[in-house]
């Protein structure tokens, strides 16, 4: 219940903010030009450079849109609410972690059209673009439990942007490293990297293995939140 | 209904609060009383849960602050020094939510919300956004959303902080009234409010409890007898070679009185003598009549500033 409540007001206070319509007009109209520009000039009916291409995109918005989730509370003050009254600081995290997702939902929602457009004009891999958005919107779920982090460890919303875009493009570029070195490091290290498991999916192949990544990612981040969140008054 | 038993919280890089044991009984009001970073704030983030104490414990109607923290935050309405609003809701949008935190729902919600705003007088702002809302509405608002949930106890941190003298008196005299029977632990660093508000007072300095008792008590036990004001009719020298003579007694001032031999000594008795006794005999056997007596009852003033001055200044200073 302590969830719901907190999802409600947050997403309430994401729609009544102009922050959030001004990230949707720029991911709609960065996604529409990559979108037009990659069928006009390659004339594919399939959508896998495109989510890749705006997987790379994500990693500049979402901490925007993550920044405010925590750093905001502390800075207003309102966290002494939120952590005085007969509800976990795990209830508070996912319901704020829900009304980001349930935000980005509706943004993707909207890109729907880009299907819509691709059967017309051709006769696209229905599995693929399928896999392709799922593996898309797991890759965003990872992203905002990454931008929670950030912002769950600081009062100034700039530097939860700036820190979380750090961890993003850490997790992206973490498998760079993997050719140089050889055996379990470099396993390692793809393991590790949140591109390297988006692959599968942009080729229209759903492994579990990929999903438990970013669901654990997700899970881990989510985690270290609700732990900074907690200790932060503990000194 | 809370006790306080040994707590102690260190802060690395700021003055905590050490070794604090207090009690509040049911109903009773109890007022926080110490100069601003005395640990008054920390105090209550302890109580209310917000921070856990380094170690030491505090119970909440039996309900430990640590072990079943959603059971002490069920009775608990917490005040912060910063009434914690969202600014772009409205006044009703905002005691409905803090109402479904405490987990109130569909006809007792509305019941809820309805009575803290009858109760704060906050009728006319319902609808208004808390962005455009004055100082003292905030602190209303605030306020209201510690009364949400019926709460059995009120933990507010600086009420009238920052509130001008009409609202400091309104809001004084609202929680005066929602006290009743709930129990109330309010801070201030002014002292006439918590001896006007409270029946109980804990002073607070340096992180330490400085005394717990009711305001009279306190004037009473640290600075009741400890100063005597007389004027005497007789020659200065002679008058004050006698009275240093008597034990236990020290004149600090001596100025002259409304006639040229009227002579007025302050003097300093020795905490829990009364040597009004010893005076009058001594004066009288020589001859000179006191014309007045008087014993400065110390206020609670008096007693906050030599308590707070004393851990101030150590003991170095207090023997001049």
């Amino acid at each position: 219940m302590g969830v719901l409540v907190v999802l409600k007001k947050e997403l309430k206070s994401y729609l009544t903010s102009p922050l959030a319509y001004v990230l949707t007009v720029v991911y709609l109209a960065l996604g529409g030009y990559i979108f037009s520009v990659i069928l006009l000039t390659g004339g594919v009916a399939g959508m896998d450079a495109y989510f890749h291409n705006m997987s790379v995109i994500l990693m500049f918005l979402v901490p925007v849109l993550t920044m405010r989730l925590w750093a905001e509370e502390e800075q207003k003050g309102t966290s002494e609410l939120l952590m005085t009254v007969p509800i976990s600081t795990a209830q508070v995290v996912l319901g704020k972690y829900f009304a980001a997702v349930a935000l980005f939902g509706l943004i993707l929602l909207i890109t729907a059209v880009y299907p819509s457009i691709l059967f017309r004009v051709g006769s696209p891999d229905t599995g693929a673009l399928a896999a392709g958005y799922l593996g898309f919107f797991l890759v965003a779920c990872t992203y905002l439990a990454a931008g929670f982090f950030a912002s769950s460890l600081t009062r100034s919303q700039v530097i939860a942007a700036v820190t979380g875009f750090c961890i993003l493009l850490a997790l992206w570029v973490i498998n760079w490293a993997a050719g140089a070195v050889t055996g379990l490091t470099g396993d390692v290290l793809r393991a590790l990297s949140v591109s390297e498991h988006f692959k599968d999916f942009t080729r229209g192949v759903v492994d579990t293995t990929h999903i438990a990544y970013y669901l654990s990612a997700v899970f881990i981040f989510l985690y270290l939140a609700v732990t900074a969140i907690e200790k932060r008054n503990w000194s | 209904m809370v006790a306080v038993e040994n707590v102690t919280k260190l802060f690395s890089n700021k003055a905590g609060v050490r070794d604090l044991n207090f009690s509040v009984q049911k109903g009773e009001i109890l007022g926080l009383l110490g100069p601003n970073g005395a640990g008054k704030t920390t105090t209550m983030r302890i109580i209310t849960g917000f921070m856990p104490p380094t170690s030491g414990t505090v119970r909440v109607n039996g309900f430990d602050v640590l072990e079943q923290p959603l059971e002490v935050r069920r009775r608990v309405g917490y005040l912060p020094e910063n009434p914690p609003l969202y600014g772009e809701m409205t006044v009703a949008e905002y005691l409905s939510f803090v109402a479904e935190l405490k987990g109130c729902r569909g006809a007792r919600k509305k019941d809820q919300v309805d009575k803290v705003i009858e109760e704060v007088s906050l009728g006319d702002m319902r609808g208004r956004l808390l962005d455009h809302l004055s100082r003292g509405y905030r602190q209303r608002v605030g306020l209201a959303q510690a009364l949400v949930g019926d709460p059995q106890l009120l933990v507010l941190d600086e009420p009238t902080a920052g509130l001008d003298p009409r609202q400091i008196t309104e809001i004084r005299n609202l929680i005066k009234n929602l006290a009743g029977s709930r129990t109330v632990i309010l801070s201030s660093h002014i002292l006439p409010e918590v001896s006007m508000i409270c029946q109980q007072v804990a002073i607070i300095n340096r992180g330490r409890l400085v005394a717990q008792d009711t305001p009279e008590n306190l004037s009473k036990r640290f600075a009741g007898f400890s100063r005597l004001e007389i004027e005497v009719k007789g020659p200065r020298e002679a008058v004050e070679k006698e009275l240093n003579s008597l034990e236990s007694a020290q004149i600090t001032v001596i100025r002259q009185g409304a006639a040229p031999e009227l002579h007025r000594y302050i003097i300093d008795m020795d905490a829990g003598r009364d040597i009004r006794e010893d005076i009058f005999f001594a004066m009288a056997g020589r001859g000179w009549p006191i014309t007045e007596m008087a014993v400065q009852n110390a206020s609670l003033e008096d007693v906050f500033l030599e308590l707070v001055t004393e851990e101030d200044n150590g003991r170095e200073t207090r023997a001049q």
